[in-house]
Parts: C-alpha cells; structure tokens; sequence
C-alpha cells in the first residue's frame, strides 16, 4: 500500500491544481469560445449562430482603431523599453559605487499600480495643468505639448507612461543576465586589448538571448493586456482613438451589455497572445528535447 | 435516538422559516451612493421602514451603474436576484426578455399609475402588457445652462436658434470668453449631438433617427447639417476639455469662465450647491428647438420568492409612485417627478419649466427619450452611434463620411 502511494503521490497532489486550471483555464477559454458563437446579450445564451460576431468585430471602426493601437502600442513599447533597459544596465554595469541606490531608483516604478502611473501622467500631460502650462508659464509662449488631447498623439502618452513604468524592470532583468555572463571570458578579452563596446556587442549581449526572450515575452503580455494604465490615462479618449482591445472588450461586456461581441474581441485577444507565445513555447522544448 | 430529535429539531426549524411571515422585505440593488443621491435613497429607505419592511440596501458603485450591472448579473446567473433594481429605459425589456422580471401590475392598477404618468414614460415602465418598473423622477436633457453675468456683459439673450447660438458663441470668443463649457467623454458628446439632432430635425426626424434608426434619416443631409453643428460647436469648446468631467465644466460656468454648458438637469444640482440662485446668477433653458428629451430613472422589480419579500416588492414599487417620495426625492435630486400631479410649490423655476414642458410636449407628441442616457435604444446600438459621434468630434472627419458612418455602424449593431 505504502508503495502504491508513494507512486501515486505526486499525481494525487497535483491533481487538485490541475483540475482547477483544467476548469478555470481552459474550461472558460472553451465557453468564452462558445458564447463568441452565439448573439448573446445581457445574459450568455447559448443557441449557436455561427461566425456572426467575428464578422460585427471585423467590421467595426472602433476594433481596427484598438487593434491598430495594440501595433504601435506594443512594437514602440517593447522596443523602447528594451533598449533603454538595456542601455541603463550596462551603464549600471560599470561597477559604480551608488549601484545599490540607483537601481532601486530605476525598479521604484514598478512598484507603482498602473491606475497610479496613469492617473500622475495625465495630470503631467494635461496641457492646461502639467508641463505645456508650466512651461508657458517659464515665458515660452508657443511651447505646445498636447499630445494627450490630441486623437492622432495620444496613443504615444500611454507608451510614454508605460516604459516609464517598467523599463526599470527590463533594466533589472538585463542587469542579471549581465552579471551572468562568465567573467573568464570578459577578463580574457580584457587582456586581448578589445574594447569595452566591442567586448559587449559581440561576447555579452549574444550571450544573454535567453533574456532577451524572456524579456519580450514579459513586454509583450503586459502590452496585449494593457488596460489600467489607459483607462488612469486617457479613458480611451479623445473620442476612442486610444482603445486598446482589452479596453473594448470590457466596453461592450460591461458596459453596452453585448457579451457575444466581447467574448468574439476576447478571443481574437487570446489568438494575438497565441501567435506571441507559442513560438515561444515551440523554441524552448525543443531545446529542452536537443 | 439522536438522530430522531435532530430530525425533529431540523423539521420544526424549516417549518417555522416557511411558517413565519417577517413582514415586508426589500433588497434594492442601486448606484445611487454620491452625496445628493445617497441623500435621495435615505428618503424612501425611511419610507419603506416607517410602512413596516425591512430594507436591505445593496449599492453598488462605479463607472456609472456598469459595477452594478456586473453584480445584478452574478446575482441573476446564480438564482438570487435583488427585489429591485436601479434600471432604465430598454435595458428594462431587454432584462424581461431574459425572463426574470416580476408583474407589479396589481400595484399599478390599484394605484392608477396609468393616469398619473405622461403616456410615454409609463410606456418604458411596461414590458409587453404588464407593468414591471416604478419610475423614479425625469431628468430633462436638454437644458442649456448660462452664467447671468457673462451673458449680461457681452449683451447677449438665450438663444433660441442654432443660428442665434453660433452667433453669441462668436461674440463671447471675440470677447475672450469660452462660449462652450465641455467635457470630452463619449457620453457628453452624445449629449450635445442628440440635443442638435432634436433641434435641427425636430421631433420627428429625432425619432426617425435616434428611436426608429431609420437609415434613410440617418444618412439624410439634414444629419449631415447635424454633424456640421457638431464641428461648429466643437470650436467653441476650450483646447483642454478632452476627459473633463462634466461637473467640472460645469464650475466652469459657474465661475464665468464659460458661458455655456450643455448638460441635464443634475447640473442643476451643482448651481444649486454651490449656493446660486436660478435666474439671477445663472439661466436655464432648453436647447435651442422643440422637444423634450427625458432621462427617467426607474427601479425594475425582479422575479422573487417568498411572501414576504413579494410584499416588500409591492410596498417599494407603492411607496417609489407615491407623490410624497416623488417630491422630497427630486427636490433632492434636482429633477422633476415622474408623476403629473404632484405640487411644485417647493421647486425652483428650472424645475417648473421643465415640468410645464414635460406636460405641453406630451400633448404634442414630442417628449422624446434620450438617447445618450440609455433611454431610447438598446445598449450596442446607442454605443454604435456614440463611437460615431465622438470619433466624429475628436477628429477632422468630414461631415459626410461621419454620416456614411453612422448608418454602417447602427446597421452592424444588430
């Protein structure tokens, strides 16, 4: 009997965990993917109609406004906040003696809710409060900074708030990539005379794709599920013009009582995460299998 | 042996809960939890009391009732729907279709609703033929709210017309005054557009419009005309007003900063609590046309077991029609009663004008329901042609393709 168990433990205890992922993952992922089926209003109902909400989605202005937003959102906000994490962690990099100090600076951010770094950017945005005001006030008077308020810019005020957010976060996960490149291999080059950028472009970075990875998998959900920090921001606005998917589908569930339509955004929303994560996926077992 | 009496205590315990007869209960779902509201709800909550029920309150606040809808829907999925709720307009049949509606018909014709209501509300309280929500007060949309002294100092009248606006909005720029105090969120555009739709079209084309969808008055050059209005107004507006509350362009105002706001009368309350007076420090009017589009808050009552909180269902819905609520809650809530007989004796002039206009444009067939606040459409229609409207007003969109526009998006709505 001991033995029987002793065999059967680790199953026993996963089971439970299982089972709730089983039920509260995939199993609302399959009736989400039902209710996108059916013309559902206020109440899910559960008479299918076909493709009929997907078609609704597809041709609606304000979804290609919020999946056009997730592009420039998303590629700007991943790009920039790699860059500039990495930028800040090599320069951490250098031994300085306040490292300590300066890094926590750089996390602080992350320690914010989104709804707060929102909620302080459009007050510093705000062209009649923040910094066109304040700037005006210094004596330049055609100083114009209203890229909130304006439909075509706004879009860029969440991407500016966003990196500002968690590009201390990259810099931390950069930061310990660096520090896990062999320092053998960084003194051996050191001694050959090669220089210092040299040193990083072809021995350190290359050396750290895991993190890059990893790193573009933590931007790239954060930016597919952005929500707080746009609603804090802009409330979508002006008009809709910074609608995120996740911002329309939570308009149309909650607000228009359509959940057919939200449930259809919602699982356009998941293929997106698909497309990002499963290549990933795809690339780690099969190292994991070499 | 134990378990015989375990049995018989358990027995005598469900006998005596079905058995026992509380009195009337009511659990009323509403978001009605800022100051004057609250203060408003406290009103029939006493009411209720002072009758004998038992009043369990459930508010649920934020994001303008979409947190309680969330609640009333969790309730409904697991069987355990509130007594009654705070709701409005179609989104009363649409929940009757959904079938967890009551019949208060018993209480409406006991009480004689049907002669007390304007023909057009009681309307929106009726799902098929039975009566399934007590209104509450009716809110009149389109108001037009000047500061006296603004107006005064650049001798300008309350307009009348469009044309007259545009005219003294031109004036007061000139003058270094914003004409247009407003806010930039979806719903405050909609406000402004469906009181130009009432006031460039008429009655009629509003209703062939915002109630019928007609899609030949949707895309007829007179809602073209509409959205031309839409773009003069929105150079009348300050560069800073994307976001902006609409209590906030109120104070605007208020302190002679702007000289127009188009809102409802719940700006009235923030005139009134700021400590002005109507007709001397500011000026209410409707907008400019004929018409009267309403905003009526109702509680639907919902299918409920048990005696006692039937009971409590009836009382509620009485006691919500009855003229003595119907007055101190909406002099509390700065709208007008729901019901024709109740003496204004204590209301301001606003309300008077609102009252009188409310009976006279019964008569003639154009008390319309608003569209922007959820009363003449259901939910993805009304939000279909919202996203129009402030796309439109938030870009340099041409009248025309807005209007193409708003027919494509109220027919992919369905």
């Amino acid at each position: 009997m001991p033995e029987w168990l002793e065999k059967q433990l680790p199953k026993l205890v996963l089971a439970p965990s299982f089972i709730a992922v089983l039920v509260f993952v995939y199993g609302f992922i399959a009736w989400t993917g039902w209710v996108s089926l059916t013309r559902s209003r206020l109440m899910p109902r559960y008479e299918i109609e076909g493709l009929v909400q997907y078609s609704k989605l597809f041709a609606s202005p304000r979804w290609d406004t919020a999946m056009n937003n997730l592009v420039v959102f998303g590629l700007l906000f991943i790009i920039i906040a790699m860059v500039l994490g990495l930028l800040l962690a090599i320069l951490l990099d250098q031994q300085i003696r306040t490292e300590g100090a300066i890094r926590t600076i750089y996390l602080y951010p992350m320690a914010l809710s989104m709804i707060v770094t929102g909620t302080a950017w459009k007050w510093i945005l705000n062209p009649g409060l923040g910094l066109e005001a304040t700037v005006r006030g210094w004596g330049f008077e055609d100083f114009t900074f209203d890229w909130l308020v304006n439909p075509d810019m706004a879009i860029y005020t969440v991407v500016i708030a966003i990196i500002w957010q968690s590009s201390g976060f990259v810099m931390a996960l950069f930061l310990a990539g660096l520090r896990s490149v062999d320092g053998e291999i960084i003194k051996a080059a050191q001694v050959d005379g090669i220089p210092t950028w040299r040193i990083y472009s072809a021995i350190v970075i290359p050396s750290m794709a895991p993190i890059f990875l990893s790193a573009f998998i933590v931007l790239a959900h954060l930016a597919i599920k952005s929500f707080d920090l746009v609603i804090a921001l802009t409330g979508g606005g002006p008009g809709y013009a910074t609608d995120l998917p996740a911002t329309y589908m939570y308009a149309m569930a909650f607000s228009r009582g359509d959940l057919g339509q939200a449930a259809a955004s919602a699982m356009v929303m998941m293929m997106v995460v698909f497309a990002v994560v499963v290549p990933y996926l795809y690339s780690e077992l099969r190292a994991k299998n070499d | 042996m134990k378990r015989t009496i375990l049995a018989a205590v358990s027995t005598a315990a469900l006998l005596s809960s079905s058995a026992a007869y509380a009195g009337p209960e009511a659990e009323v779902l509403h978001w009605w939890t800022s100051g004057g509201e609250a203060k408003s709800v406290a009103v029939l909550q006493q009411e209720f009391a002072d009758n004998g029920g038992t009043w369990t309150d459930m508010p649920v606040a934020g994001g303008g009732g979409d947190a309680a809808m969330t609640a009333l829907r969790a309730r409904v999925l697991s069987g355990n729907a509130p007594t009654a709720v705070q709701l409005k307009g179609p989104a009363i049949q649409e929940w009757y279709e959904e079938g967890v509606l009551a019949d208060i018909s018993a209480v409406a014709e006991a009480e004689g609703w049907a002669d007390v209501l304007p023909a057009s509300i009681a309307g929106h309280m009726k799902c098929e033929d039975i009566w399934c929500a007590a209104p509450v007060n009716v809110h009149r949309v389109d108001w037009i709210w000047a500061n006296a002294q603004v107006l005064a100092d650049n001798d300008i009248d309350m307009p009348t017309t469009w044309d007259e606006f545009n005219a003294a909005a031109q004036k007061l720029q000139a003058a270094g005054v914003i004409p247009l105090a407003h806010g930039g969120q979806a719903w405050q555009d909609a406000t402004v557009f469906e009181t130009v739709v009432l006031g460039l079209g008429g009655p009629d084309f509003y209703q062939q419009a915002l109630v019928d969808l007609d899609p030949a008055a949707l895309t007829s050059d007179t809602m073209v005309q509409v959205f031309d209005q839409m773009r003069t107004l929105r150079g009348f507006v300050d560069p800073n007003f994307s976001g902006r509350d609409w209590n906030l362009a109120t104070a605007m105002v208020m302190n002679g900063e702007a000289a127009f706001q188009i809102m409802g009368d719940w700006a009235k309350g923030e005139f009134l609590a700021a400590g002005k007076t109507p007709g001397q420090d500011f000026l209410c009017a409707s907008t400019p046309g004929d018409g009267f589009l309403y905003n009526v808050d109702s509680f639907a009552m919902f299918a409920v077991d048990g005696d006692d909180k039937q009971a409590g269902q009836q009382l509620l819905a009485k006691l919500i029609v009855g003229p003595s609520f119907q007055k101190v809650f909406n002099l509390n809530k700065g709208s007008i009663p729901a019901r024709v007989d109740v003496a204004l004796d204590e209301f301001d002039q606003c309300a008077h004008l609102s009252a009188k206009e409310m009976t006279s444009s019964s008569e003639g067939g154009s008390l319309l329901p608003s569209y922007a606040h959820g009363m003449a459409l259901r939910g993805a229609q009304s939000g279909a042609i919202t996203d129009v409207v402030t796309a439109h007003f938030n870009s340099d969109m041409s009248s025309a393709d807005a209007v193409q526009m708003l027919a494509d998006a109220v027919a992919n709505s369905y």
